[in-house]
Formats: structure tokens, C-alpha cells, sequence
């Protein structure tokens, strides 16, 4: 790296190099996911059915039909509920198995690959089996409920069991992923923590809940926030298990519009809506930006 | 005494977990144990695990209502496409938003931290209008193109080339070397383990995804298995059996790469939870 001129042409040379091997994937999340969050604004704000083809401005229609309309508070409640259930018992469970799997011998090494098992499959496809499994006249349990004498409910048709259904089907899908995450989370406390911790005494539980617990608050925030905003577009096991019902039911928000635009295609509704939920995830994001930009800072950057 | 009752106590949660696990594979057992039984079986005795008389019916007949090897191959072209040109472009810009000082570099960033927070939910309708509008819809292009990039990938290339030294990089400049050829001899083989499990990551997605190509697909010749087996099920759902062996040979091929990348793949998502 001897002369001026020499590190100019090398300066040159790196931000040529580093502009060419940036732009074709700017471009490509410019033009498939920039431009369509601002086309989707903008539709939002026209009457339009793709069927039919007819397009009209309508201002801020769209969204005063939405928040007028007793489907979309009901698409709201459900999406809450799902969450409602859905976060507060992974969390449980996928803490409770990190815990309970954290010494690294090789049989819990066995049973961590189990409970990932699930995470590795298609959701779509494993909702089909799960479908044909809580189905009163196929399933396995229901089966035996019946041979016992026992009385058998048809879960995924009963209005009030269909959504816990669904969140069940999620957890258990999810917890050995999340599992992971705390896992690796757990083995960033140093071991002395405990040690100390067992020369003064301390029980099991005092130790889990004044060093564990504390000390995996990042892993445990990070775990909740994916899954918060996760579940808001909770899709895939509602299309394949209840499409929705029964009685709406099960109809989240991402179902809905769904509906609206690929059922009936009402483009402009659709897009609307899809807006309505971007601002509900957005407040979530919000803290996943933070932690983005604290690593940042960490890595002095 | 403390020890013997710590050690009653790591026993009994043994055992709970044990207990669980067996629950947990449940329904893959359930999955494999009734593809082999033929649909009368499974009606007539649901309460039976394991099949009273074996038989391939279910294979065969899921294989005769469906083009189910054109559905791999659907599944193969949109998962194995999009991971091959994902890789390519993410490590090119995680590299350079690494170590490349190029104009607008940190602006470059911030947009693809941005773009990773855009749920793809949100933004289903204009994309869907997009390949639409291109006349792309129901091709395996439709499919791939939007997702040729990925802001995630960008990201955890980046984070791993930032690890590589910078002294490496000046060696390969010493030896004239050019940008271009730092990263591709350099660069790229200091962080193969990272490209592996951001491929697996990529190909496990796409693999398994269902919304995307439920939009872009409309016929059974481009329709990936998540797809292909739903909407089949939707329609025919007293077809038990054959869809049940449908879907234990899609799962199929994703658990043996796991099962070959397990280490790796898990220690990513670690990774990945660590870091972000």
C-alpha cells in the first residue's frame, strides 16, 4: 500500500466493487417489497374488484367501511385471542424445556432433536395430519375416548374449541425452535454464577428465579417479540384445518383479507386492511428495530 | 440426603420429559403407522395405532389421484431456485454492506432493515399484482424472482463477514488480488459453514411454504406439495390414507437433510436468536 495515488485506485476500486455487488439485491427488495408497501397504500385507497375490473377513487372509504364492519372487529378479536393463547403458553413451554433439557448429555440431546422435529415440517402439511388427528371419526384419540365410552367432540367443527385447537397445533409446532433459542440463551450464563449460588445454599427454584431468569430476559424478549409478531400473521394452519370457521371463528386477520382479496378480490378492501394490520405489527417491530441497533452499537459499528 | 433427593427429583422431570416427547412424536408416528393401512382400517378402528394388515394401497392411490412427482419436482425448482439465487446475492451484499465502503452504504443498510421488517402478509396483494401484471403467474419464474434476495439472508451474511479479518483481506490485496476476487477466494470460504446453513434455512422455507405459492400457483402443474396436498385434501378429504402417505413422503426428504445438518442448523438458529 505504497503511494496515494495507489490507495485512491484501491478506494476507488472497493466502492465500485461493493456498489455492483450491493445492487441487484437492492433492486430486487426495491421493486418486491419497497414498491409494494407503497402500492398498497395506494390501492388502499380506491374501490377496486379485480373480477369485474372497476376502479374508483373512494379516499378514505375503504377504511371507514372497515372499522364499521362487524367481520373485521371479529377478525381482530380472534387474531388477539390466537395471540393470547398462543404466546403465553410457548413461552411457558419452550422455557420449561430449555430448562429442563440444559445439561448436555447426549439423551437430552434425544429428546431436544424430538421436540425440533416439528419445527423442520411444513406447517401446511403438518395441519392436514393434525386435521385428520382431532377428527372425531379418523383420530386417534378421539378413537380411543370413543372405545373407552367416553364422550367424543369434533374439535375443529365446535366454535369455541377451534381457535385453542389451532394455537395448540402452533405451539407445538413452534416450542423446540424457540427451545433452541433459549437454550443458546442459557449456556451464555457462566457456570460460576451457580456454583457461588451453591456455596451459600440456595435452593433450585431460588437459583432459577434470581439467576436464570434475569439472565435470559434478552433471549426470552427476543423469543417473545418474534412470536408476537408471528402470530398476528398467523395463516397456513387456519387455511388448511377450519378455513375460518366455524361460525368465523377462527377468521385472524390475515384469513380475512385473504378472503377479501383472493376470494371475492376486492383489491382495494384487501389492501386497506392489510395496512390496518401493518400498523398493529408495526408497534412490535419497533422494539425488534432496537435490539437491531443495539447490536450495532455493541459491535462498535 | 440432598443429593439423593436431587437426584429422585432430575429422574421424576427425566421421565415427565420423556413422557411428553413420546406425545410430541405423536402424530408422526400417527402419520406413518396409518399411511399403511388402507382407508377402511382407519375408519373402521381409528382407535388402532399400528395397522392390522400393511399395505402400500395408500401410496399407490395418492400417486394415482395426484401428479405427485411433478409436485416434487415444482417443490424442488421453487425451493432449490430461490435458495440458489438467494445465496448468491445475499452473501454479494452482505459482503460489501460488510467490508465494502461503497457511497450510501449505511442508507443501504437501514433499507434492508427496513424491508426485513415487512411482514409479507402486508404486502400479498401488490406483489400478487406485480407478477400478475408481468403475466407471471402460475410459472416457477413468478414463483422465485420476488424472492431472489432475502433482507434476513443479507443480514446473517453480513454479521459472519464482518468476523473475517481484515489483515486476510489486505494479504489478498498484497497479492493483487481484485475486490471481486477477495470475495469469491477469501471471503466466501472463511464463511462456508455460515453459507451452508443460510442455504438449508433458505431451501427448509421455501420447502415448506404455503401462502406464497398458493397465490402465484393455479394449476397442479406448478403447485408445490404444501399446495398440492391442502387444496387436494380440501376437495377430497375422505381420501384419508393416501394423503397421510402424501404427506409423510413430502416431509420426507426435509428430515433427512436435517438429519445430516441438525448441528449446524440448530447452532444458526441459536445464532440467530443470540444476534438479533
Amino acid at each position: 500500500m505504497a503511494s496515494k495515488s495507489g490507495r485512491g485506485a484501491l478506494l476507488k476500486q472497493k466502492r465500485r466493487t461493493g456498489a455492483l455487488m450491493v445492487s441487484p439485491s437492492l433492486l430486487l427488495l426495491g421493486v418486491f417489497i419497497l414498491f409494494p408497501i407503497v402500492r398498497s397504500l395506494y390501492l388502499s385507497f380506491f374501490e377496486w374488484n379485480l373480477a369485474s375490473n372497476v376502479r374508483s377513487y373512494t379516499g378514505f372509504g375503504n377504511y371507514i367501511e372497515i372499522f364499521q364492519d362487524e367481520r373485521f372487529w371479529n377478525a381482530m378479536l380472534r387474531t388477539f385471542l390466537y395471540t393470547g393463547m398462543y404466546v403465553p403458553i410457548l413461552l411457558l413451554v419452550s422455557l420449561l424445556l430449555a430448562v429442563g433439557l440444559t445439561r448436555d448429555h447426549s439423551y437430552n440431546k434425544v429428546l431436544r432433536s424430538v421436540f425440533f422435529l416439528p419445527a423442520i415440517t411444513s406447517m401446511a402439511i403438518i395441519a392436514i395430519v393434525w386435521r385428520f388427528l382431532l377428527d372425531s371419526n379418523v383420530g386417534l384419540v378421539p378413537g380411543w375416548f370413543r372405545a373407552i365410552g367416553l364422550p367424543v367432540v369434533d374439535v375443529l367443527r365446535n366454535p369455541s374449541l377451534a381457535l385453542p385447537a389451532i394455537a395448540g397445533v402452533t405451539v407445538w409446532r413452534w416450542a423446540g425452535f424457540n427451545m433452541v433459542i433459549l437454550l443458546a440463551g442459557l449456556n451464555t450464563i457462566p457456570d460460576s454464577y451457580y456454583e457461588t449460588a451453591d456455596m451459600d445454599g440456595a435452593s433450585e427454584i431460588r437459583k432459577f428465579f434470581s439467576i436464570t431468569l434475569p439472565l435470559l430476559v434478552p433471549s426470552l424478549s427476543f423469543v417473545l417479540i418474534t412470536n408476537l409478531i408471528a402470530s398476528f400473521q398467523v395463516f397456513d394452519p387456519v387455511y388448511v384445518m377450519t378455513k375460518g370457521g366455524p361460525l368465523f371463528s377462527t377468521e385472524v386477520m390475515v384469513y380475512h383479507i385473504y378472503f377479501k382479496a383472493f376470494e371475492v378480490y376486492e383489491m382495494g378492501y384487501a389492501s386497506a386492511l392489510a395496512y390496518v394490520l401493518f400498523l398493529v405489527i408495526i408497534v412490535f417491530t419497533l422494539f425488534q428495530l432496537r435490539r437491531f441497533i443495539r447490536t450495532e452499537r455493541e459491535m462498535g459499528l | 440426603m440432598i443429593e439423593r433427593r436431587k437426584k429422585l427429583a432430575r429422574y421424576f422431570f427425566g421421565s415427565v420429559l420423556t413422557i411428553v416427547a413420546i406425545a410430541a412424536l405423536l402424530p408422526f408416528v400417527w402419520m406413518f403407522f396409518s399411511s399403511f393401512k388402507t382407508e377402511g382400517q382407519l375408519v373402521g378402528h381409528p382407535e388402532q395405532l399400528v395397522p392390522s394388515l400393511w399395505t402400500i394401497w395408500a401410496y399407490s392411490k395418492v400417486i394415482e389421484e395426484i401428479p405427485f412427482f411433478r409436485m416434487v419436482l415444482n417443490s424442488i425448482v421453487f425451493a432449490g431456485g430461490v435458495t440458489f439465487f438467494s445465496l448468491l446475492f445475499d452473501s454479494a451484499a452482505g459482503y460489501a454492506l460488510a467490508k465494502l465502503p461503497f457511497p450510501g452504504r449505511s442508507v443501504a443498510f437501514v433499507l434492508v432493515l427496513v424491508t426485513l421488517m415487512i411482514p409479507f402478509q402486508v404486502i400479498m396483494v401488490p406483489l400478487y399484482l406485480l407478477i400478475f401484471n408481468m403475466k407471471l403467474l402460475d410459472t416457477y419464474a413468478g414463483l422465485i424472482i420476488p424472492r431472489m434476495t432475502n433482507a434476513f439472508g443479507i443480514y446473517f451474511m453480513r454479521q459472519f463477514f464482518l468476523t473475517v479479518p481484515n489483515e486476510l483481506l489486505d494479504a489478498g490485496r498484497m497479492d493483487g488480488l481484485s475486490e471481486f476476487g477477495i470475495y469469491v477466494r477469501i471471503s466466501l470460504s472463511m464463511t462456508r459453514a455460515a453459507l451452508a446453513t443460510l442455504g438449508i434455512f433458505h431451501f427448509m422455507y421455501n420447502w415448506n411454504d404455503f401462502l406464497w405459492p398458493l397465490l402465484i400457483t393455479n394449476t397442479q402443474l406448478k403447485q408445490p406439495l404444501p399446495v398440492g396436498l391442502a387444496l387436494f385434501q380440501g376437495e377430497h378429504s375422505q381420501d384419508y390414507t393416501p394423503i397421510l402417505a402424501g404427506a409423510l413422503l413430502s416431509i420426507l426428504p426435509i428430515l433427512v437433510i436435517f438429519l445430516f445438518t441438525q448441528r449446524s442448523f440448530m447452532r444458526g438458529i441459536a445464532l440467530s436468536g443470540i444476534k438479533g
